[in-house]
């Protein structure tokens, strides 16, 4: 479902992502787990069309990604890291809005959009606007989201950061469910090395751009004689913290694109 | 309706009505400009034997209104960057020009909304538009005022990240583009290097438009007027949604 072969993404000849391969099979649930500034969000941003790749090639669902952008487009649906709603809009009219950008004919929008809100428990609040929702809340409505126009892959780029355990768990179990029912392939980022292993099937590490092991949470665990996801996850990629090299990153990439819009 | 461009224009709307602060804010400006340089100014003008200053300077702060408003819509696309929503529409199998279509009528019909308002606020301080059923002509020309400059302000905010950077670069296209318009003075008399430069502003021809609908008198052609615009508009959408298409969050 997802084909990833010597992918390249370079800032200022820095690589953040240097010469990665992976497969996920379809139906699978892929976890990409690394430190800060490892390349998660990159892969991901090259993955769903957002960013084009230095070199290497990408497949979403048989299409090239730098070639049949639209198809691929088609094909997933994302949770982004950061929020992405319009707070401005109710619920329902996010909803909408997304459902017509993916050309969701208007009988079907109305159904699918109720369908997908009680799901996430969102239909009584359909008509108050996003700003006065929590973050839990907006976590959930932006999975129904993602979910409109029902894709063969889900990206979710840290889909758990800051919520409570409750919305937690109530993610994963719909998530999994998902997966089962539709045999949706699910590829995920997280911090949190018991979700990733409770439900991956395949886990990819990566640090400073590379990956580093790839294969089940038993496989990593037994290569790494550890008895914990996180300590294996340690293990490989070593435990300095890499917060600061991270922001550089970013910063440099920032300032670089202010710099190169007002010359 | 079930297309793109239209959902990105009702957002714009919806976002607009929302927000009422930001519809009576950007009302003050015009308001002062219409009494302060209408009724101050007005005694030497007349005297001058230039007629009503009043019904001179309407148009002019309309188009002023439109400008502005225009322009700085573009500031939406800077505010969707940081507020992520913009990689929400880039993710989106839509066609960029599509986008950059939906967000430029959005900002030029809000505009266009702000410029009827102060027409509105004209009449109730003593505009007399020389004939009612020339008020939709007026309109249009609001319309293409404001899509030409929703054009230019969307291209600038497609290269930027910040904000104050946008703000700086609008304010600094804003004044030239008005004061050299013609919207505050004819442009009949002035020295040859000024009424040429003037001719080179595509809002002269725009106020100019927006004059002869609402008073009659026009210092150009109304033909030109509608040409310059219109063209100057094309132009601007094609730079508009190619700057667009090159963006990556």
């Amino acid at each position: 479902m997802i084909e990833v072969k010597d992918l390249v993404k370079k800032f200022d000849n820095i690589s953040a992502v240097d010469h990665i391969s992976f497969n996920v099979e379809k139906g699978e649930i892929f976890a990409f787990l690394g430190p800060n500034g490892a390349g998660k969000t990159t892969t991901i941003k090259m993955l769903t069309t957002l960013l084009t790749p230095t070199s290497g090639e990408i497949k979403i669902n048989g299409f090239l990604a730098n070639d049949k952008k639209d198809e691929v487009r088609h094909s997933f649906g994302i949770v982004f890291q950061d929020e992405s709603l319009d707070e401005d809009l109710t619920a329902y009219e996010n909803m909408e809005f997304h459902a017509v950008l993916y050309g969701i004919k208007k009988g079907l929008r109305k159904k699918r959009i109720e369908e997908l809100l009680k799901l996430v428990e969102l239909w009584e609040r359909k008509d108050d606007l996003v700003k006065h929702f929590s973050g839990g809340m907006k976590r959930r409505l932006e999975i129904a989201r993602g979910l409109v126009h029902h894709p063969k892959v889900l990206f979710l780029d840290e889909p758990t950061l800051g919520l409570d355990p409750q919305t937690r768990n109530f993610l994963w179990e719909y998530i999994k469910k998902l997966n089962k029912q539709e045999g949706m392939t699910v590829f995920l980022t997280t911090h949190y090395m018991e979700e990733a292993d409770k439900i991956s099937d395949r886990i990819a590490i990566i640090d400073k751009g590379k990956i580093v092991m790839i294969g089940t949470s038993k496989e990593i665990k037994e290569k790494t004689n550890s008895d914990l996801l996180e300590k294996a996850f340690l293990k490989l990629t070593g435990k300095p913290i890499r917060e600061e090299f991270a922001n550089n990153l970013d910063h440099m990439r920032l300032r670089r694109r202010i710099f190169r819009g007002r010359r | 309706m079930n297309s793109p461009i239209y959902i990105m224009w009702l957002r714009q709307i919806k976002r607009y009505w929302r927000s009422k602060p930001r519809v009576i804010g950007s009302l003050a400006q015009p308001l002062l400009f219409l009494v302060a340089l209408g009724f101050g100014f007005g005694p030497i003008f007349e005297k001058a034997g230039g007629g009503n200053y009043l019904e001179f300077l309407a148009p002019g702060i309309i188009a002023m209104t439109v400008l502005s408003n225009s322009l700085f819509n573009g500031i939406e696309i800077i505010w969707d960057k940081q507020f992520g929503f913009l990689k929400e529409t880039l993710v989106s199998p839509v066609p960029r020009y599509k986008i950059i279509l939906g967000r430029i009528f959005g900002g030029a019909t809000v505009a266009t909304i702000q410029g009827i308002i102060v027409l509105l606020i004209s009449l109730i301080i003593g505009f007399k538009p020389i004939n009612i059923f020339m008020i939709p002509l007026a309109i249009f020309f609001m319309f293409l005022i404001s899509t030409l400059f929703a054009g230019v302000g969307t291209s600038i905010a497609s290269k930027l990240e910040d904000m104050q950077g946008f703000q700086l670069i609008v304010n600094f296209i804003f004044m030239p583009l008005f004061f050299l318009s013609g919207a505050l003075f004819p442009f009949t008399d002035l020295p040859l290097f000024l009424s040429k430069i003037i001719k080179l502003n595509p809002l002269a021809y725009g106020v100019d438009g927006l004059r002869f609908s609402l008073t009659g008198i026009s210092n150009l052609s109304l033909l030109l007027d509608f040409f310059v615009l219109f063209i100057s508009s094309i132009i601007i959408i094609i730079i508009g949604s190619y700057l667009f298409s090159k963006t990556e969050v």
